[in-house]
This record gives C-alpha cells, structure tokens and sequence, in this order.
C-alpha cells in the first residue's frame, strides 16, 4: 500500500527553510551589490576587507584560545562524570545526573545572568577567566551526554577479559578503555568546540571590556550597516568550518 | 573490590563535575534569587541589607503585556515547530540508514551554524532592500513601503527558525525507535493515513514529544537576541528587559527579581513533566 506523499513533502520544505537564508548570505558575500537586492557581479572585495579587519582576527584569537582550554577541561570532567553516572546506581548519582541535565534546559539568559551575579558578589573581575568558566560550565553537561551515549554501547566484558589475562586495572583502562571510549570523547570535544566558538549571550553577561569574542564583534559590527557585506564574508567562512567539523564529528561517532 | 574503596572510587569520580556545577551552576542560581531581595547601588553592583521593594517593583502591571507576549511568542512557536518536526521525524525515520544519516547532517548544521549569524541572514533576506521584499514588490503580493521586519511576525519567524532543530531532534530520537509495522497494522485494520499517523505514530512518540515541546518553549521564554535584533519596540520579551536591566539600567538587583521569575516559569513546566513521567512509568508498570 502506498503511503502519504505529505511527511516527505514538509521535510523537504524544512530543509528549504533551514537552508535558505544561509544561501542567500552566502550568495551576498560574493556580490558586488551592498544590500545584495539584485545580483551586481561576483567580486572577492568582502574577503578582502575581512583579511584586512584586524579586530576580527584579533577576536578569533581570542574565541579560539577559550574553545580549545575550554573544551578541554569539559572532555576531562564530562568523561569523568559519564563514567560515574554509567557505572554507579546511587542517591549520589540521582543528585549527579540532575545537575549534569539542568544546564541543558536552562535558558542561555539565565546562565549568563546567574554567573554575573556569582562574579559580582565575590568581586571576580570579568574577562577571559570568566569567560572560560562559564563556556566550561555550559559544554560539561553536552560532553557527559555525548560519552555517556557511547559508554551505553561499551561492553564491559572486554575490560574483565583484559583483567582475567593479566592486565592491572590501569592496564586496562589505558589499553582498552580509553581507546575504545576515545572516539565518544572527541565527538563530544568537537560538539563543545562548536558550542564555545557559537556562544554570544552567556559570553555577553560574563566578559569584561577588553575581552571581545568573535560572537560579540559580530553582534557589534551588525549594529554598523558599514561591515554588513563583510559580516557575509565572515559568515560565509564560519558556516564552511561548521560543515567541516559537523562531518568529522559525525565520522568519529559513527566509527565502532 | 570492598564497599569502602568502592565507595570512595564512586565520589573521586564523581567529585570533579559535582563541585564544578555546585560552584557555577547551583550556587549562582541560588545567589539570582537571593539578590532580588538586595538593594541596588549606583555602581551597577549589589548593596548591602536587605529589601522588598524590587519585589514590588517587578509585580507592576505593566510587566503583565510583557510577560503574556513572551509566553504567547514561545507558545506558538512551540506548536509551529512540533507540527513541522512530527512528519519530518516520521519521514527522517522511515527511509534508509545512508539517507538518514544526509537528512540528519542537513538538520545539524545549520543548528549548529553560529546563532547571530543565523538571525544576521534573515535580516538581510528581509531587508528593504533585500532579495524577497524586491521578489514580493514584484509580485505585487505587498506594496513598495511594506516592511517585513521589525514586527511580531519577523520575531515568530525567526524564533521558529532557530528552534527548530530542537524538536526535530529528540522527535528524530524517538520516531527512530518506534515500531513501523504499528503502521502496517493499523493500515490492515482499515485506518486512513491521517488516523494512523495521528492515532497510532504520534502516541507512539509521546516521550519525544514531550522532550521537544519543553526544549522548545523554555529556551524560547528566555530569548532577548531575536526581538533585539528583527523586532520592533513594541515586541519586547522577558529576556529584553533582563538584559536591558543589566547593561543599560545597571540594576543587578531588579534584573535578578525577573530572571528569578523566569526561572520559576522554566522549572514549573519541568518539574511537571518530571512528576508525569514518573507518574506514567509507574503506571506503564502495574
């Protein structure tokens, strides 16, 4: 029997929809036209404006250095916390599991709102330190759920196997573990890479004056209609790096 | 191994991410409501003693608009984004693994493509002098001087816009699970397409649907950027006056008082779902 024509049809409309405003901008970012209403031929002028745009490149710097620290330390305690949330059956762990899946459902405003007050009352001057705290705070719970997921698939008969051959427990969980579990961990890496470098309104409640991420130079160069075109280039560039670290991450979680 | 180095195993483990999040997450949450009943100083920090009258402040009617207009927006954006996210997740889950995994990857990235710029694209899409305003002219579908941003509508387009991948993903999750020839069955036993997806499909994804709708409106309840940036005046959210509380007015106490009402309204909505949930596996069990 044949069935309806109507879910393939609105799932091709979503994609439409999901993807049309991106085309358009990155159409834009290659036409001469400044508000990019009609076609006025190709040009690499953007580009090389945003070369010569050294704020932006200075606050890529910036952006990157709290990723890369940031999701780092996430990947250390997210991993830590999956492997105690599997493993365990407690009260502490019921406690453990609803801290690790509030932050999930915390509106964004909330989070950089509460963290203001934390910097406020104790007199913790904002800025990259903040910062790092709190991109720390909000990709811990998404590298959890990402490690935790995979330690679900993990078959932990490997680790008795190893130990009944001899292996000491550190053996095992250098040799057989971590290995196995690494893929989940990266995956979950990369996801808090892309969340850290994605990060605007958190970051704007906890960052200091002399701290501007690439979030924040673009919300202020959208306020300037002068670098409207070189926003496109931008964009362009930043949704290209996406669609890369989107398919890695997608190959490293679906490797055995 | 005894009980006592596993027990001490179990908190070394654990420890790491209890206290970060007890230090960042809890702590701060509690210090937003506890700040509500602080003075302001004229620094734009936190006085000392205690006081009431930002309570009474915030309980003014005129938040009342505010507050309807920001549980309006999420609320329809929440319906929006189910009715388009249940067929797609029911389409995502019924074709083959190598065009799943296409569908899946289209629905990520622009959910993870940055925020701003994803707002930005719109803005130049319904820019005056924008590509669909010119297609519309043309069309004569709306006049030369019609603008298609800065109003309620813009500000419901793009929430949904950008909420979107957070139904369509648990829906996916869920719909992945489900068990197809439920359909079949149904379809034997003489039910239309439309009875089957809604009497049979729907029910079956009840958990995802659940899961989708709260992600969708507690994270649309807290928006600020998205009436900020493609609104008008008059389509001020919750959040808008939040943020306007801290960076312009530099009043942490009275910024405090609302975040701590949203925050009441986000856990409510939760703390129900939890109890239902619970409340039906019991059920599910007996």
């Amino acid at each position: 029997m044949r069935h309806s024509r109507l879910p393939a049809l609105i799932t091709l409309v979503v994609i439409v929809f999901l993807f049309a405003p991106l085309v358009v901008l990155i159409t834009n970012s290659f036409n001469a036209s400044r508000f990019g209403g009609e076609w006025e031929g190709f040009t690499w002028n953007w580009y090389e404006k945003l070369w010569e745009a050294e704020e932006v490149w200075e606050s890529l710097w910036i952006t990157l250095k709290i990723a890369v620290s940031a999701s780092l330390a996430a990947m250390i305690l997210g991993t830590l916390a999956a492997y105690a949330l599997h493993r365990f059956r407690s009260w502490l762990q019921d406690v453990h599991s609803l801290l690790i899946t509030l932050p999930l459902v915390m509106p964004d405003i909330l989070m950089g709102m509460s963290l203001l007050a934390l910097f406020v009352l104790t007199g913790v001057e904002t800025g990259l330190l903040t910062i790092w705290i709190a991109h720390v705070t909000f990709c811990l719970s998404f590298v959890t759920m990402v490690v935790l997921g995979r330690l679900q698939d993990f078959d932990f008969t490997l680790i008795d196997a190893a130990r009944d051959l001899g292996a000491t427990r550190v053996q095992a969980v250098k040799k057989i573990l971590l290995p196995l579990l690494l893929p989940g961990v990266l995956a979950g890496g990369l996801l808090a890479f892309t969340l850290s470098i994605d990060d605007y309104v958190i970051t704007f409640f906890v960052s200091g004056p002399g701290t501007t991420t690439l979030p924040l130079r673009v919300a202020s160069m959208m306020k300037t209609s002068r670098s409207l075109p070189v926003i496109n280039a931008l964009s362009t560039l930043l949704i290209a790096s996406t669609f890369i670290l989107a398919a890695l991450s997608f190959r490293l979680q679906r490797r055995a | 191994m005894s009980t006592d180095r596993q027990r001490s195993k179990q908190w070394l483990l654990t420890l790491p991410s209890l206290a970060w999040l007890a230090v960042f997450f809890v702590i701060p949450a509690v210090l937003v409501i506890v700040t509500a009943f602080r003075p302001a100083d004229l620094h734009g920090g936190v006085g000392a003693g205690w006081t009431m009258a930002t309570v009474h402040e915030v309980s003014d009617p005129a938040y009342v608009p505010i507050l309807w207009r920001t549980v309006w927006f999420s609320g329809v954006t929440t319906l929006v984004c189910l009715a388009l996210a249940l067929p797609m997740a029911f389409q995502m889950a019924r074709v083959g693994p190598r065009m799943r995994q296409v569908l899946l990857l289209l629905v990520v990235i622009p959910f993870l493509s940055n925020f701003l710029i994803r707002i930005f694209a719109w803005k130049s899409l319904l820019h005056p002098e924008g590509p669909l305003t010119r297609l519309l002219v043309w069309l004569h579908f709306i006049s030369e001087d019609a603008m298609l941003l800065n109003n309620a509508g813009t500000v419901l387009l793009v929430l949904i816009y950008t909420q979107l991948p957070f139904a369509i993903l648990p829906l996916y999750a869920a719909a992945e699970k489900f068990d197809f020839s439920l359909l079949d069955a149904a379809r034997d036993l003489g039910a239309g397409p439309w009875r089957s997806f809604s009497k049979v499909f729907v029910p079956g994804v009840r958990r995802g649907l659940v899961s989708a709708a709260v992600m969708v409106f507690v994270c649309s309840l807290g928006q600020y950027v998205i009436p900020q940036m493609v609104g008008g005046a008059s389509d001020e959210m919750l959040g808008s006056k939040i943020a306007q509380r801290v960076f312009s007015d530099r009043n942490l106490p009275h910024a405090s008082a609302l975040a701590a009402g949203l925050m009441l309204a986000v856990l409510v909505p939760m703390l129900i779902v939890a109890v239902w949930q619970r409340f039906g596996r019991k059920e599910a069990a007996s």
